[in-house]
Order: structure tokens, then sequence, then C-alpha cells
């Protein structure tokens, strides 16, 4: 459980960073989204992985840390907000910029072919 | 326990919450109410300074858990000034906002007391957790300040406010989650009793957590590789709240002064000092990039926000070596910076005001309006920033110069600290050269009308610095008290004994 477990958090990060660095608006929301995913659960694992077990002490031999599982709410309770909060926020420079790019670039982010240069020098 | 140390907290919370049900009512009680808040917050901060200028510690644990499973609340000399000093700013940029900039947005008071309260969690807390609780609540709140009149250009620098902030949140909670999964505890003071014993493989994780913390805090006070977002988000804001925000660097700086030398201090065994090694020379390179780019600045705005990055960088360098004359030193010309720097926004923003299309831009213009009065506030503000006799600046930088040791840390300091002061005062003189003499031939049409209360805010918050002038033997006394304390990390240990009071006659009830 534990290899998949971490290798569940690898991937959501991993793909949460790359999507982060993207230049549109909508990627980096869902790379941050996929980011806090593999965040809440990696501090979920902080309190050790177990199954089956209670957070309540004193109703069974062990049990599991509760500690963990109160800031996985908050965190999540967190991020939650804060990602309704930039949807909004990127709704509104699409809608100033007519464009969905991170720095509000109004012309394309790739460079324009050599065709289309020739065109314009002329 | 005393009660006091929930006010800073409550009442802007309920200031706050009070004006959210009042989004329509008339603006002028609405203004009044929340500059009482501030008031009552600016009392409260300062009945706590008196607390804690005894140099005992005292501690709030809500629900009276024993400390180190509950959240607690800590107040010590650090958490006071901090507060005062936050509370003073808050006031002054308040009134300025009741001037006329809080209209426009219906809930302006309430995310301006939300995030003063946030500022005051996280100045009092003694958590970790609790502590990402306060940069959330200070940082949703500004979020909201920043975007505040609105325009394409505060779209753009907001966006990338806002996504650098989550991703350094996220961050923040992988160390914390790292800390916790060796350590099991939070709680600030048992972390500087466990992280000594930490020894073996889970030396790493915790040398990681602490490290990632660092990137945290570096990326809130604006240290060098993480510092490009703030000259455009700032030069961007409304005056007041990027005034106000001159102290959210500060709550960086607050918490590396707070954690590092008592979580990764000298008895910390082999994560001794953990990171001030990096941050000595990032600091250095922090205040040679701020001095840069405020001789490049072309706006009045621009500048100041370069500002905040300099004075980022004078204040971690002798934090980063580690002296308690450095700490102080430190300390006080924080109190300093942080009121110039919220000045200087303020006095840019009625330059701007006064001079019609031309703005803050640093052009040769018409004469503005009310000249001579905003050349003095400029002058006096320029004066503290750049580090002249007689005011503020200059006693600070005085002080961070004599705490160092002599050694290459010191050339390096001096050297860097010296001529940085010199070219920021060369970058003030251009700009007010041009903004202030030389004027071209016309007249400004339709001058905006400067009320007293913008005009009241933004003086006494510039002649601040002559407060400090004349106060600098008490408040120097504080800080180096402060400094003392914060190196003796026993007395923030001696807190996990602190007995909780308990109800005498608890209720007689079985459990099970």
């Amino acid at each position: 459980m534990e290899l998949l477990f971490a290798l569940v958090i690898g991937a959501l990060t991993t793909s949460g960073v790359y999507l982060l660095l993207r230049a549109r608006t909508f990627p980096v929301i869902m790379g941050l989204t996929l980011l806090s995913y593999g965040v809440n659960l990696f501090l979920f694992a902080s309190g050790r992985l177990a199954t089956g077990q209670q957070p309540v002490i004193g109703t069974a031999e062990s049990y599991s840390d509760p500690l963990p599982q109160a800031l996985v709410l908050t965190a999540i309770v967190i991020g939650f907000a804060m990602t309704a909060f930039l949807v909004v926020l990127s709704l509104r420079n699409l809608a100033d910029n007519e464009n969905d790019h991170v720095d509000g670039r109004r012309e394309s982010a790739t460079p324009p072919s050599k065709l289309e240069q020739e065109v314009s020098d002329k | 326990m005393t009660h006091w140390l929930i006010a800073p907290i409550l009442i802007p919370l309920l200031g706050g919450i009070l004006q959210v049900f009042m989004g329509y009512a008339p603006i002028s009680l609405r203004r009044t109410l929340a500059i009482a808040t501030t008031v009552l917050m600016l009392v409260s901060a300062i009945v706590l300074l008196a607390f804690a200028s005894d140099g005992s510690y005292r501690v709030y644990a809500f629900g009276n858990w024993q400390p180190p499973f509950g959240i607690v609340l800590v107040l010590d000399r650090l958490s006071a000034l901090m507060l005062v000093l936050t509370s003073v700013l808050g006031l002054f940029c308040h009134i300025y906002a009741s001037g006329g900039a809080d209209e426009g947005n219906r809930q302006f008071h309430t995310l301006f007391l939300f995030q003063l309260m946030g500022l005051n969690i996280a100045f009092l807390t003694g958590d970790l957790f609790n502590l990402f609780v306060a940069f959330e609540v200070l940082l949703i709140a500004s979020y909201g300040l920043l975007m505040h009149g609105g325009g394409t250009s505060r779209t753009v620098a907001g966006l990338h406010y806002v996504v650098l902030n989550l991703a350094g949140s996220a961050l923040f909670l992988i160390s914390v989650g790292m800390i916790y999964s060796v350590t099991g505890t939070l709680n600030m003071a048992d972390l500087a009793v466990k992280i000594p014993q930490v020894t073996g493989n889970s030396l790493n994780l915790v040398k990681a957590g602490g490290m990632m913390l660092l990137v945290v805090f570096g990326l809130k006070a604006a240290i060098l590789p993480l510092c490009f977002w703030l000259p455009k988000a700032y030069a961007r804001a409304t005056a007041p709240v990027a005034a106000l925000f001159a102290v959210m660097t500060k709550v960086g700086i607050y918490a590396i002064v707070r954690i590092y030398p008592l979580m990764f201090g000298e008895d910390a065994g082999e994560l001794a000092n953990l990171g001030m090694d990096w941050l000595f020379p990032l600091a250095l390179v922090t205040l040679s990039m701020g001095v840069i780019g405020a001789l490049g600045a072309d706006n009045l705005k621009t500048l100041v926000a370069w500002q905040v990055i300099i004075s980022v960088g004078t204040l971690l360098a002798p934090i980063a070596l580690g002296s308690e004359a450095g700490l102080s030193a430190a300390l006080f010309y924080l109190v300093s910076t942080t009121w110039t720097v919220a000045a200087l926004f303020l006095v840019s923003e009625l330059v701007a005001s006064q001079r019609g299309a031309a703005g803050d831009s640093i052009v040769t213009a018409p004469k503005m309006h009310h000249r001579t009065f905003l050349s003095v506030l400029f002058l006096i503000g320029a004066v503290a920033a750049a580090g002249l006799p007689p005011l503020s600046g200059f006693f600070g930088k005085l002080l961070i110069l004599q705490s160092v040791e002599p050694g290459v840390e010191m050339a390096w300091l001096w050297g860097v600290l010296l001529v940085g002061s010199f070219l920021t005062l060369i970058a003030y003189s251009r700009a007010g050269s041009i903004v202030f003499w030389w004027n071209v031939d016309g007249h400004l049409e339709t001058p905006e009308p400067m009320n007293n209360r913008v005009a009241v805010s933004t003086g006494i918050l510039t002649c601040l610095t002559m407060l400090i002038v004349v106060l600098a033997g008490p408040l120097s006394d504080y800080t180096r008290a402060t400094a003392e304390q914060l190196h003796d990390n026993q007395g923030y240990i001696n807190i996990l004994q602190t007995p909780v009071h308990v109800p005498q006659n608890p209720l007689v009830g079985e459990i099970n």
C-alpha cells in the first residue's frame, strides 16, 4: 500500500508542477488543483498509513493519528476556497485581456513561422 | 491566563463581520465603525506591549488544552512589537483609505480588517500549522485588496501573485507534513524540544522540511530568486493597500526570526543554524537587486516597491549572521523601514493625484498642486529610506553596521550596504528632482481636491520617522531585550509547563 500511495502522490505532484508551468490559466489552475491533491495525500500520510483503526484513544489497542486528518480537512477547505477565487480571477483575466495567457499577452505564444515573417516584412 | 491575548484577533474579526452585513449602509457610518475598530485594535496592541515589556511569556491556550496538545497563542516582546507596528500602520492606512480610496468596493473595509486579523494571528500564534492558517487568512484578504479598484494591469499582476502564493502554500504544507511525520508535534515550543533529539534517517526529512519552510518564508519576504512578483503587484495596488502590504514582507521576516533561532538555533545539534549560510549571501544579492531596480524605476510607486526589496535584504543580512546585536539592530530598522516605505507609497499616490495625466511617472510635467507640502513629505520619506542623518533610517543602518563582527562578513555587509545606500540616494534624488523641480510650462486644468483625511494621515505617517528618532533610546532598549529573549530558547520552551486553568468543579460524568 505504501508504494502505491507514494506513486500516486508522486504522479499527482509531477503532473501538477508540469501543468503549473504552462502559459495558459486553465492548465495552471488544473496544475494547482492536482498539486493540492498530492499535498493533501502527503499530509495524510504523515500520520502513517493504517486501515481499520479509529482515531480515538482508549477504544482499541492501537489507534490512527487524528491530527493529520484534521490538518488535511483544513487544507482541503482552504485549497478549495483559493481555487474558486483563482477560477473567478482567471475568468476576469480572460474578459479583460480577451486572452487566457497568464501574462495577458495578446500575440500567440509560439514565434511566427518563416512564411509569416516574410509576409509581414513585405 | 489573560484574555487580552485574543483581543487583537477578535476585534478585527468582529469588526469585519459587522462590515459584511453593512455593505449597503451609508459609507460614512461604515468608515466610522471601521476606523473605530482599528483604533480599538491599536489600544489592545499597546496593552499587550505593556504586558510583554516585563520580559515574560504569556500563553493563551484555546479550549484550555495543555500546551503541546492544543493551539496556543504566545505573547512575547517580538509579537507585541509587531502587533503595535502593524496596528499603527493599519490605522493610518485606514484613515487614508477613508478619504476616498474605499469607494467602488462595498467590502473594502471587511477585507482590510480581515487582513489585519490575519497579520495579528501570524504574530501571536505558537503553532506551525496555525501559522499556515494565518498566512492563508491574510493572503486571501490581500488578494481581494490587491484587485480593489480593478483594471487590466491589476488583474495580471494579481494573477501572478495568487498563483505564486498558492504554490507557496503547497510547499508550506509539504514541509509541515515532513516535520510532523518525524516529530509528531507542530507546537513551536515542543518542536524546539524534539528537533534536537532527531537522529538518523529522519534527520534528512526534518532538514528538507526546514529548508522548504525557508523557501516559503523567502517567498513571503521576497528574497531574491522569489521577489519578482513584488514590484509589479505593489506598484499597481491602491496606495493604502500598497502601504499596508509594506508589512506583508515583514511577516516572512518575522517567521524566519521566530522559527529558525528557536527550532534550528545553536542548540539544535546537527541541524544547528540550518539555512543561515544560504540566507546571508541571498540577502546581500537581494539588497543589490533592489538598488538596481530602484535606479531603473520609471515611476514613483515602482521605486518605492523596490525599496521594499532593499529593506528586506538589509534586514535579513544581520539576521542571518545570528548575533544578538544584529537581531536587535534589524528589529530597530524593521520598525523604521516599514513605516517609511508605507508613507512613501501614500506620498506617491498623492503626488500622482496632483499631477494630472503625468501621474507618478518620473517625467517632467506641469507644476503640481500642493507642491511644497508634497515635496517636504517626499524629502522626509526619501531621507529616512536612504538612511541619511538625522532620520531613523540612518540610526537603523548604523546599528546594523555596528553589529557585525570584524571579518569577511563585515567587509561584504559594509560594502554592499553602504554602496547600496548611496545608489538608493541617487535614485531618490533623481526621482525627486525630476518630479518636483523640473517643471514645464503649462498648468493642470482640473486639480483633484486633496481632502484632510488623506493629507493628515500621510503627513503623520511620514513624521513617525522623527518620533522614532526621539524615542530611539527606549526603542533600541526594547529591541535589545527582544533579541535577548529570542536567543534564550529555554524561556519559550517553558511555555509547555504553563499550568492551564482547570475548573474547580468538573462535571461529574463517566466516560465510557
